[in-house]
Formats: C-alpha cells, structure tokens, sequence
C-alpha cells in the first residue's frame, strides 16, 4: 500500500521546491541530504517545522534527520543575518593571515565566526578551504570570492555591503 | 558509431569555426572569477563584436598562475599555451589594446613571459585541455579529441582490453593512497552480481588543495569520459560524482557536461548506438571533511552522517547500497581517456618506474607563483618550489613545504631534492596527499602549523572511534599549551606517546594519520618544541 505523504506544512510556494527534490529521488532514504539542501536553498536554513516534514515524507525518524542536519558544518539551524561573510581559514589563508582578518572582524561589528549580529546584518563564518589559494587570505562576501584583502580593506568592504 | 564516425564529427565542428584566425582566450575559473575576469570577458567580447574581423573570444578553464589573474592569452586558433601571448592582471579597460594587439605587437605592459619556467617545465597530460577548451561547450571537447577513447574503448575493446591498458599504464590512485588504479579496477570487475556503482570522490577536502576543482572547472568531459570507460571496464551503468558544495561552479559546469553530453548520446541509454548503459549522477556534499574517506563517502551517498565503517569489507565487494563499487579520484579519471588512445606503454614511459604519470599539484602559501602546476612524477621538489614556483618573494628564506594536508607532514629544505613520488615521501615521514602543497617560510612557527592541523581534525573528527575523537582533542589540548610557552617537558612525552596510540588505534584513514603533522615537525624541527618548554 502506497504511504500517505504528508501535506505541505503551509501554502508558501518554496516548500513545493523542496517537495519536487523529493519526488525526484522517489522519496527514497538517499535523497536526505538531498532534500535539506534544497531547505536551505529556499528558506535559508533548517529549522524544526523543515525537518520535521523532511523526515515524514521520506519515512525517517526525526532523530535521524537531526542527526544528519547537525552532522554537516553546511546546514545551518539558525536563521543567517541579510549578509554573510566566510573567512577561509585553509592552509594557504591561515599562513597568509585570515586569523588577523576574523580578529578583525570580531573588533569591528562583535562577532565571532558562527555568530550573527543582533541587528541580523550580518553572518560571521569560516570555511575550510574555498579553493582560493591563489587569493589567500580568501573571503567569500554574500557568495563572492574576495582575496588578497588586509584587514582594514576587509571591514571597508563589508560595511559598504551591508550599507547597500 | 566507431572512431572514423567520431573523427567526422569532430572534423564538422572544427570546420564551424574555420574562419576563424585568432583567439582570445579568457580564464574562467573560480580564482580568475574572483579577480574579476567575467567584466574582462564581456569587454572583450563587446569590442570583438564592434570589430568584427576574424577574431574570437572564448572562455576557457584554469590556466595555472592563479596570483596572476585575471589571465587571458591572445594567439591564432587552437594555439597551445606555448605559442600564444599571455596577458596578466587584464582589466576590462585592457580589452581595446588588447583587441587592437592582435595583428601586431603585443601589449607590453600587460605580458608575461610565456616562457617563465612555470609554463616552460610543465608537462600537462590531465590539464592537456585546461586554458584552452571552453568547459561548457561539447563541441569544442570533440573537436580536441574528445570521447575519442570512450568511443574506441566500445567500439574496439573488450574490458578486459580497457583493464589490461590500464595495468599496464601504471596509473595510481591520485587521491592519495597511490593504490594501483588496474588492480583495482580488476578486483571489481571480478564481483559476481548484476549492479554495480562507479563513484568519482570529487570531495577534495585538504586545505590548501585545488586540484579537482580546477580539472572539474576546466575539463569537465574529460572526468566523464573516464567515468564512463571506467563503468564499461567493470561492468556498471550508473555513477555518482560526489563533490562539494563548496564549488559551486564546478558543480553548475558539471551539470551542464552530463546534460550536453546525454543529449548528444554520450551517456545514458545505448552510448554512440551501443549496448552500454551509463548515467552519471552528482551528489554534493555538505562539509565534512571525513568524506573524502571512501566508505563515509558512501554512507553520504546514501543519506547518512558521513561516518566510516570498518574496511573489510572493501567497497570493491560491499560499495554503494552494499553494491560492487568502483571509487577513483577526479584526477584519476581524468588521465583514463589518453591512456586508452595513446595506450599504457606510452603513459608508464612518463614518471618515474613505480609512479607513472604526471601530477598535478596546487602551489600555496609564501611562495612567488601561486597556482596550479602538472609535472611529471619524479620531479624534485627543489624543482618545483625554486624553479617553477619562483621561490620565495621578499627575500625570505624558505622553511619548510607541507604536503598531503591534514594527513602529511613538512619537509625541510634540506631534503628538497627527494623526487617527488608516492614511495619517496614516505620515508621522509610525509606522502603525496591529493597534490596540495603550502610552502612556508621563515616567519612560520612550525609548532603553530602542528597546531593549526591537530584543529582541523579535531572539528573535522566524525566522532564514532574514541581515539579519535578524544586523541585529537586531547593532542591539541597539549599543542597549544606547548604553543604558548606553559609546557613541560612530561607534556612533550605525553603528545608523542598519544600520536602513537591515536595512529595505531584509529578506525579510518582521517584519525590513523592525524598525528602525521605533529611527527613530522617533530622529526625535523623538534628544537622549535623544545624551545617553547619551560622548566
């Protein structure tokens, strides 16, 4: 007998989105990760409501899904403020100094990485390695790749955006 | 469809651009992006366009000097890198002088020698494509010779024949392990049962390493068509590419590969009217770095947390959905094809006699030509940092290069004439990684690097084998206090006993090599512990 999917938690037209992603997969086990990406794709990040239908709809237990949620650094359980900025802390951007950069930061607007200011302006996180070697010390700005910033230059660029 | 089919194909599409005489080709990969090469792109294709004349602009993939960028080269069409112009740190403003350039001298203020050692020494087998092929375009893969190999391993080998080639080529594992890429591919097309899985871990987690990225931005058939020959030889239709979500342009270039590549009968039912099956799937990943580890890939593959579970079973038997599973390295894959068409003999003359091949490397850290290089296996590392890499800018001297990320360690200058090959760098107590290298210099505390490192697997430890899980923390516990100068000498003994215990008692790859940092700085700069230990 075919199962009773759950409805959509409400009438908002991204949970659809992430019914699609589902379906796609044939609501099978394998398509979790799958389909929190696309949560936090359409909404920004997961919260209770989110993995809640999540796992009715894929048959999973709810601790499963948590389980699976705070497993990886990507998926975010708290809202994120309107800007984000990822300080790369690999290798090649710790030698070339993103420490002083996230002091930086932590002067200038009172955040550390994974904390929000309480004005929702902005997101402080850190990677592990973007890539960007060549650009060390690499920042990604609202989705943006910027390197080879000193300290000063990085805070003008983020108050700049957040202005904007 | 045979090699001659193919070959005609290839020959229509370069005849679409036959009028064409010269190319301005602009690097599009993610570090040239973030240098602002997509304005230098659209300016130059405007002035083209005004211009007229036989002149074509083209976005290409990573051309290697990454601190350059945005790099674009100017020569006649289908130039290699050796005979083309190169232009550095172009703007959109550039794009006239450019253009105007092209039938005369070239723009001096903006050239770079295209015969700096970091062009000149390389040897590019896997990266044959990149800077030159437009990675969104099928067309133009075929029209370098494409598929060539896919298409003569279906029309004109058995598997066994695409095995035997492979073994014979002396192809390693490139994500690391050095494991023989035919005895592999062998031991799973020996596994009784109708489903198998091809995987291709492009879940490139060491900091400091861009290798996959590169080749997935820049080539993205290339990977493919391996895949694809690869599923052939052991008997699989259907693959996963596993790849971060950290890249999003190489995913968005990936996707849009298996969707060209599919409408053009290149995978999916019936492969260029054969009766091979073959569809490829992504698969992101969601940061952990514990999933670069084959069977935590696997378990992310299914839905789970990313952890490991003990090998044997080795996924060659018990893989994907507990399935016969192949997994090789991107880098892998992509020297697949060129050893079908040129044959192993041709691939095993290259290298050194038990690493055959080339490598790709990802240069980093203080040292003058940051990007990305191929050499072949063999080369010096002396080679590599002094004379391809520029050495170190600022006058610094140099202190020590670290390889194979979290898992290696750092040699010394004093050994920076070792070749560079899977066998050589582990007597010196470190291993070849995935291909990052982060030079460092004098200013570099190495007790901090140890430190740096034991961080990063202490959060990145999955948490399921305690000495892991408790060993990295409390490693790094005892690396910071020795970091700042409140150590004893008992504490000394106590981190290296630890790294011993962590290192035999580990349940996977990521903890069994997690105290390789600390060991290896202690091997060769035990002073710099010593001198941070107070009574």
């Amino acid at each position: 007998m075919q199962r009773q999917r759950p409805e959509l938690p409400s009438s908002d037209k991204r949970w659809k989105l992430v019914n699609a992603t589902m379906r796609r997969n044939g609501y099978a086990e394998h398509a979790l990760i799958e389909a929190l990406h696309s949560v936090q794709d359409a909404f920004g990040f997961l919260d209770t409501e989110a993995m809640t239908f999540v796992a009715d709809s894929l048959d999973l237990p709810l601790s499963k899904v948590y389980g699976v949620a705070t497993f990886y650094h990507l998926f975010m359980l708290k809202p994120q403020g309107r800007h984000t900025c990822v300080v790369c802390t690999g290798t090649a951007c710790y030698i070339k100094g993103a420490g002083a950069l996230i002091e930086g930061i932590e002067q200038r607007f009172g955040v550390n990485p994974g904390e929000t200011t309480d004005d929702k302006a902005l997101s402080v996180m850190t990677a592990r390695c973007v890539g960007a070697c060549g650009l060390a010390p690499a920042v990604v700005l609202d989705g943006n790749v910027i390197g080879k910033l000193g300290t000063d230059k990085l805070v003008e660029r983020i108050e700049q955006e957040a202005a904007e | 469809m045979n090699v001659d089919d193919l070959e005609i194909m290839a020959e229509g599409y370069r005849a679409e651009n036959a009028d064409v005489e010269h190319e301005i080709r602009v690097c599009m990969a993610a570090s040239c992006q973030s240098s602002g090469a997509q304005p230098v792109l659209d300016a130059l294709t405007a002035a083209c366009d005004t211009k007229g004349g036989t002149c074509r602009v083209k976005g290409v993939g990573c051309m290697g000097l990454c601190s350059a960028g945005p790099l674009v080269t100017v020569g006649e069409r289908d130039a290699e890198l050796a005979d083309s112009t190169i232009y550095r740190d172009v703007t959109a403003d550039d794009a006239h002088d450019i253009l105007a350039s092209v039938d005369t001298a070239p723009v001096a203020r903006l050239q770079c020698p295209n015969d700096l050692p970091f062009f000149s020494r390389q040897k590019k087998i896997v990266l044959e494509h990149a800077g030159v092929v437009d990675p969104d375009s099928f067309k133009g893969y075929v029209a370098v010779g494409g598929y060539r190999a896919m298409v003569q391993a279906l029309s004109e080998m058995t598997p066994a024949d695409v095995i035997a080639e492979i073994t014979t080529s002396g192809l390693r594992g490139r994500g690391g392990g050095g494991y023989p890429t035919g005895l592999k591919w062998s031991t799973v097309a020996k596994m009784p049962g109708e489903q198998k899985y091809v995987i291709c871990n492009a879940d490139e987690g060491d900091p400091g390493a861009f290798m996959d990225r590169a080749i997935l931005e820049s080539d993205p058939h290339r990977v493919l068509e391996g895949m694809a020959i690869a599923a052939y030889a052991i008997g699989a239709d259907k693959g996963y590419i596993y790849v971060r979500a950290e890249y999003p342009l190489a995913v968005e270039r990936l996707k849009n590969a298996i969707r060209k590549a599919k409408r053009q009968g290149f995978l999916g039912h019936h492969i260029c009217e054969t009766q091979f099956n073959f569809d490829v799937e992504i698969r992101l990943g969601a940061g952990a770095f514990v999933c670069g580890e084959e069977t935590a890939l696997m378990a992310s593959i299914e839905g789970g947390r990313g952890q490991p579970r003990p090998r044997p079973p080795y996924p060659a038997e018990s893989g994907l959905f507990g399935r016969p599973t192949l997994i090789n390295n991107v880098e892998t894959y992509a020297n697949v094809a060129p050893i079908v068409s040129e044959g192993g003999d041709w691939f095993a003359s290259i290298g050194t006699e038990r690493s055959a091949g080339t490598k790709v490397f990802a240069l980093a850290g203080t040292i003058e030509n940051t990007g990305l290089i191929e050499v072949p296996m063999g080369t010096t590392l002396r080679d590599i940092i002094e004379v391809i890499g520029g050495g170190i800018p600022d006058g610094k001297a140099f202190k020590a290069v670290q390889t194979g990320g979290p898992s290696g360690g750092c040699v010394p200058a004093d050994h920076l004439d070792i070749p560079v090959d899977y066998d050589s760098l582990k007597t010196l107590g470190t291993m070849m990684g995935s291909g990052g290298m982060i030079v460092m210099d004098e200013t570099s505390s190495m007790v901090d690097v140890a430190r740096f490192f034991m961080e990063f697997c202490m959060d990145e430890s999955c948490g399921k084998c305690v000495p892991c899980r408790t060993g990295t923390q409390q490693m790094h516990a005892l690396l910071d206090k020795i970091a700042k100068s409140e150590a004893s000498h008992s504490d000394l003994a106590l981190l290296e006993e630890l790294c011993e215990v962590v290192q035999a008692t580990s349940l996977c790859g990521l903890g069994q090599t997690a105290p390789n940092p600390v060991m290896s700085t202690l091997r060769y700069f035990r002073d710099e512990y010593e001198e941070k230990l107070g009574r």
